[in-house]
């Protein structure tokens, strides 16, 4: 089902005639409205009124996190505080914190935006959507929630933590989707085979992750321990929250809501546009966001654009998963690597639970990473013979998806600590 | 239907228009809302045609119209029902109507437009009682009715109206603009530019909000209704005072 077809299925011609109406009203509003928007504009020489098409975006200057700490907390607001009904607060991943509003119009459009994600990931109005992202200053569990509610379905607002409650009202509620990070709903799983509570008995048909970069390994593990059909969408506060995009159940990209979204994707080096289709940092601009617009805001977030038809019906572009944030890019041996692409690798080796850190650390000019990973308790309490083979195993397979290899240390099951939000997959003790 | 791309256009050195884009869809009730000067009649003049673009363009079910002149852009179906009606007040009701239809005329579509007449009396009662009498006696609301059956006399797709309520007494306005929707029920698509700007976003599907020859807004109707600057600005809402504590 979709949920908005006279806009999610939109001939790409009309829709870039929707693009350029929303951007030059937005460039209009930010222009009149917001100091550092006029002052960009004006440095660069530029005047909303010059704009003439959508590729002249390319020209306007990037807006960066930094930009919005530097105006903490109101500055980037673009209309008076009194308008605004809602405060919301990045989850300050990395570093400060920034914060943004929302007038009542935002928060109706947002919630139809995250109806249509929704929709997409297989939910209806029938459905049992338990929530386990947290409620508060973070975006996900409102977002999420107004979507669900939009859809008609019956909302469970549990919020996160409380693994043995969420399992409890996960079989006593009937709940039929489950929203949360990926890492969560892995521990919810795993917490429930421990338990020995039948998933076959559960009702659960889906999962809809998302606020945290996952892989492809990940949601196969997922999806057969869950009995679900696990779908990935994203958004971030900065942005709107949930609702930016997300997937179909055909799983092969995340639509863009383009109607309220143009996206670019950039060479973080160079800053110039990839080529299509390559790989690169997601910059995004916001076409109808009243309180808080962003201006070719740099996510940070590595994705690539996927413009093939999509057999659902949808014509917004998509972007594949998104592999991971520019800053959680290590550089090991001069080789370019994400967490991501270590999970995967650990899917793919026997003997090992997908629960794993990565240690980085500066040994004279070097940087160092060690990889930890629980090993299965048949191999941690066996003879050292098993578990050296694994750890051979471990660094061919990650040879092989990395070019080189990693010190890999394999702790007991339960070491690595469980988050009930983002998954912290990363301890740079080097910024310690 | 209609797309309109950066129109660009003024008097002499006076920018009216700064970049303005827009577009219409089939069936629809689209409102341009906006404070005097802003340039919501140079917005209309410019699509049909009455003033030159100086820039960007005007596409009409998929053609370029940008360079067309006024009249074969009422032939290709687009029509303007200007502000203040223009009526001509010497002479009657049916002559005014016909004279609506002088571009079907001279292309010899005699038929086609006794077909039309009758559909216009049709949506009208009130002309077809009226149809000897001269426009300048009727009153204000017919007055208006009959720029509007003028308007549609050319059979257009697209009726593009100039401030239809200004002038009339609240109740006549609601008349007016229940005959707006009439038209959309009956097929038409409507552009229409108002200052009344809650009675036109009550109508209307979607809206634009120009300031200064610039869209500054656009969305829904019930987002522009419920837009705290399109409060502030047009509809009359006092929200510095609600605010006070």
């Amino acid at each position: 089902m979709i949920w908005e077809p006279e806009y999610e299925t939109m001939a790409r011609e009309d829709l870039e005639q929707l693009q350029l109406e929303r951007l030059e009203a937005v460039l209009s509003r930010v222009y009149m409205h917001v100091p550092f928007y006029r002052r960009q504009f004006d440095d660069a020489g530029i005047e909303p009124d010059d704009f003439r098409s959508l590729s002249d975006l390319g020209n306007l200057p990037f807006t960066t996190k930094n930009d919005l700490r530097k105006n903490y907390p109101y500055g980037m607001f673009a209309v008076p505080l009194r308008d605004v009904v809602r405060v919301h607060s990045s989850s300050g991943t990395t570093g400060a914190a920034t914060v943004v509003g929302y007038t009542e119009n935002d928060i109706k459009r947002w919630s139809g935006l995250v109806a249509r994600v929704l929709t997409a990931g297989g939910v209806t109005k029938d459905d049992v959507v338990q929530i386990a992202f947290g409620y508060g200053l973070f975006t996900g569990g409102f977002g999420l929630h107004y979507g669900a509610e939009r859809i008609g379905a019956s909302v469970i607002p549990i919020s996160s933590g409380n693994t043995k409650r969420q399992i409890q009202i996960l079989e006593d509620f009937k709940s039929t989707a489950l929203v949360c990070t990926p890492s969560y709903a892995m521990l919810l799983a795993d917490t429930m085979y421990e338990m020995g509570v039948d998933v076959n008995a559960l009702s659960l048909k889906y999962g809809l992750f998302g606020a945290e970069p996952w892989s492809e390994a990940m949601r196969n593990e997922l999806q057969s321990k869950l009995n679900i059909i696990a779908t990935d969408n994203y958004g971030l506060s900065e942005v709107m929250g949930p609702g930016v995009a997300g997937e179909c159940l055909e799983r092969k990209g995340l639509h863009i809501n383009e109607d309220h979204f143009i996206i670019e994707v950039i060479d973080p080096e160079t800053l110039k546009p990839v080529v299509p289709g390559e790989v690169g940092e997601l910059v995004i601009t916001t076409l109808t966001k009243e309180a808080f617009p962003v201006i070719r805001y740099r996510t940070r977030d590595l994705t690539r654009l996927i413009t093939d038809e999509c057999p659902c019906g949808r014509t917004f572009n998509r972007i594949e998963k998104v592999r991971g944030r520019t800053d959680d890019m290590l550089i090991i041996k001069g080789v370019n690597v994400f967490p991501s692409q270590i999970e995967r690798v650990l899917f793919e080796v026997e003997g090992t639970e997908p629960h794993y850190q990565i240690i980085v650390e500066r040994k004279g000019a070097l940087d160092v990473a060690t990889v930890l990973v629980e090993a299965t308790e048949e191999i941690f309490f066996d003879e050292m013979k098993l578990q050296k083979g694994l750890i051979d195993r471990i660094n061919k397979a990650l040879v092989h998806e990395l070019g080189i290899g990693m010190d890999v240390k394999l702790v007991e099951k339960k070491t690595i600590e469980r988050t009930e939000g983002k998954a912290v997959r990363v301890i740079d003790k080097r910024k310690m | 239907m209609l797309k309109v791309r950066n129109l660009e256009s003024g008097y002499g050195d006076l920018r009216v228009l700064r970049h303005v884009s827009l577009h219409v869809n089939p069936g629809e009730i689209v409102t341009i809302i906006g404070a005097n000067g802003a340039g919501k009649t140079t917005l209309l003049h410019t699509i049909a045609g009455l003033m030159k673009a100086r820039s960007g363009e005007v596409l009409f079910n998929g053609s370029d119209i940008t360079g067309l002149a006024a009249e074969r852009r009422v032939l290709s179906g687009c029509s303007l029902v200007p502000e203040g009606r223009q009526l001509f007040a010497d002479m009657t009701v049916h002559e005014n109507l016909i004279l609506g239809a002088n571009v079907r005329y001279k292309r010899k579509e005699h038929e086609m437009v006794e077909g039309v007449l009758e559909h216009v009396y049709g949506l009208f009662p009130v002309l077809r009682e009226r149809l000897g009498q001269y426009a300048g006696t009727l009153s204000g609301g017919e007055q208006q009715m009959l720029a509007i059956a003028r308007a549609l006399m050319a059979a257009p797709k697209l009726v593009m109206m100039d401030e239809p309520s200004m002038g009339l007494a609240p109740l006549i306005v609601k008349e007016i603009f229940n005959v707006v929707r009439r038209l959309r029920e009956d097929g038409a698509t409507v552009l229409l530019v108002e200052q009344n700007a809650k009675a036109a976003l009550a109508i209307a599907d979607r809206g634009y909000v120009i300031e200064t020859g610039r869209i500054i807004l656009q969305g829904p109707s019930e987002e522009l209704l419920h837009n705290r600057d399109v409060q502030r600005a047009y509809l009359g809402r006092d929200l510095d005072s609600e605010t006070k504590i």
